[in-house]
């Protein structure tokens, strides 16, 4: 059989959608698929703008071009293989794209992204265009390197079951001496917290070299290890200017002894972050990863990238951790959304599931997952709502929740631990613990000042269980 | 500042070591500990008793009490091995494990007896 006879070149502009819109195209395992929220310009047919996004993101330019004839395009176009309505949005409208596998070099997230989120966003056949999910088949992340330890390991390195993890970030972020600043983290980890946190931006200024701080919050660590004999770490910031920079601070972190560093995996960017999280699993340490300019990327909800495409690639990536919302305290559709992408950053294979946002089954295989960190604006209270929701495998982050404390860190850390013991206790015992949070907490607080105090501090939640968030509600 | 609490833990106090889940409640009851326990076997996590001089608590290998429970359910056969522990060494922190096969972890990790504190 011979196909490859019956091209031939013709110049100028055609339709996208006689390339690529392929409605009765079926996916291959080996595909990478994208579902993208598309408003298209009026006039455009919503046909021709999914093609022309699977082509701006794939092989496709704005008119034919000779060398086209020179490759098999078959073998190497983005395909839009499927259109569906957005629930509650009249405009918009979901394009599911697949791409083969030989557009992708092996085990970078960079050239997945550098074509699928490049050029196509500022595409003027589309007003406005939004990654809402991706499905990265197993070829791919087996290529990838993934988390530098994964949860099962962090535990057994740091010696904690059966609960999720504490910590706090210190506070006023910027501005401390390293002195003063190690005095926080040391009052926060002897009162209870498995962890310290670096605040994003704190990385060396002027007020606080980088090196002043590791060497104090060592010595916080030491000795809040040796009063409480329990493990302890302190998220040392290494994101730095340079690569060479942020190599020499783990470096020097590693000299220490200490058993954690942190990144910001998008201000880092992603080489540096996949270079650093290959060292963190070289060298024996854990890696915290924050995610500001996330909101850049994620929150507009008909343009950008979901924040679960941001979680899935730095699972791919690297990292231990990943800062991902608090759920408590935000706005509807936050909950079921946030259960999707933590989903995905722990489990082995997660199941298609719209209710949750989640548009493709993912397959993991073996690699390992990531702790979800609930961070910012959490205080005791809350407490029993988190470890409903997030469960055992997760770190949750109380900063000003333990710093705020009227009678200073430890007590304010050793609040929370006392709610988050007695919150997993009630759990354990089979009882509702979001319904009956008030009276777990109350109970707990009859041995412990500490937590009395901090629950006379903040103001109790009002627990709503009627709410059903429904993401295409969000979406509107 | 007076009422103002100082937070009571010293180095010299070995009262203020703490070792891991539930260290910051009270003793739990015989009650509390059988719901534990009852939390393992639901889960279906193999229970495994540890057991340590104080002195060496912060190490990964406590000594095994003989081999974890594989398969065992019967909640008053657990809390009857974690008993015989405590009285054969009744200077030493036991612990009570869930050893979980499936994460290759441990669900659950509780310190049930504390030894003579150092």
């Amino acid at each position: 059989m011979n196909k490859h006879v019956t091209k031939t070149y013709n110049a100028g502009v055609k339709d996208y959608r006689s390339t690529y819109w392929e409605p009765e195209y079926s996916v291959r395992e080996t595909d990478i698929l994208a579902c993208f929220k598309v408003i298209p310009q009026d006039g455009v047919p919503r046909e021709e703008a999914a093609a022309a996004v699977a082509a701006e993101s794939s092989t496709g330019t704005w008119t034919t071009v000779w060398t086209d004839l020179l490759t098999d395009l078959d073998r190497y176009k983005g395909r839009a293989y499927r259109i569906e309505d957005v629930p509650g949005h009249d405009d918009a409208f979901y394009a599911f794209v697949a791409y083969p596998m030989e557009l992708f070099e092996e085990g970078s997230v960079v050239n997945v992204f550098t074509s699928i989120v490049g050029n196509v966003f500022g595409f003027k056949a589309v007003r406005s265009l939004r990654l809402e999910d991706v499905r990265f088949p197993i070829w791919f992340v087996t290529t990838c390197f993934g988390p530098p330890h994964g949860i099962h390991v962090e535990r057994d390195k740091m010696d904690k079951y059966g609960r999720p993890l504490l910590g706090c970030t210190i506070k006023p972020k910027l501005g401390l001496s390293a002195k003063n600043y190690g005095r926080a983290v040391y009052e926060v980890l002897r009162g209870g917290l498995d962890f310290s946190k670096d605040d994003e931006n704190v990385n060396s200024q002027p007020f606080m070299r980088w090196r002043d701080r590791f060497l104090f919050c060592q010595e916080a660590i030491d000795k809040a290890e040796a009063e409480t004999g329990e493990r302890k770490g302190h998220y040392m910031n290494v994101t730095a200017p340079t690569v060479e920079e942020m190599f020499q601070r783990a470096e020097f972190a590693k000299e220490l002894g200490t058993p954690i560093v942190m990144s910001d995996y998008l201000t880092l960017g992603w080489a540096a972050h996949n270079s650093l999280s290959k060292w963190c699993r070289d060298n024996g340490l854990l890696l915290h990863v924050h995610r500001a300019m996330h909101a850049v990327l994620d929150r507009n909800p008909n343009h950008g990238i979901n924040f679960r495409v941001l979680a899935k690639l730095l699972r791919l990536l690297g990292g231990d951790h990943l800062h991902s919302g608090t759920v408590v305290g935000k706005l509807e559709g936050d909950r079921e959304a946030t259960l999707g992408w933590i989903d995905l950053l722990r489990e082995r294979h997660v199941k298609e599931d719209r209710d949750r946002g989640i548009f493709f089954d993912q397959d993991w295989g073996s690699m390992p997952g990531v702790f979800p960190v609930a961070s910012g604006g959490i205080h005791v209270w809350h407490m029993p709502a988190l470890v409903a929701i997030f469960g055992n495998d997760s770190v949750l982050q109380f900063g000003g929740g333990t710093l705020g404390h009227p009678w200073g860190n430890a007590a304010g850390a050793a609040a929370n631990r006392v709610a988050l013991e007695a919150c997993v206790q009630a759990r354990n015992e089979g009882r509702e613990i979001e319904k009956e949070g008030k009276d777990i907490l109350t109970k707990a607080a009859n041995h412990s000042p500490e937590l009395k105090v901090a629950m006379e501090t903040w103001k109790e939640i009002k627990f709503e269980f009627d709410t059903v968030d429904k993401l295409d509600i969000q979406h509107r | 500042m007076s009422n103002v609490q100082d937070y009571p833990s010293r180095l010299s106090d070995p009262a203020s070591r703490k070792m891991g889940t539930f260290a910051y409640l009270p003793q739990m009851s015989k009650d509390e500990i059988r719901k534990q326990v009852e939390w393992i076997v639901q889960n279906g996590w193999n229970p495994a008793i540890e057991h340590t001089e104080p002195a060496h608590a912060t190490s990964n290998y406590w000594y095994m009490w003989k081999l974890p429970m594989f398969g065992e359910t019967d909640v008053d056969a657990i809390l009857s091995e974690l008993e015989s522990c405590h009285k054969a060494n009744p200077d030493n922190h036991v612990r009570l494990l869930g050893y979980d096969n499936f994460t290759q972890s441990q669900g659950a990790n509780m310190i049930v007896y504390r030894g003579t504190p150092v």
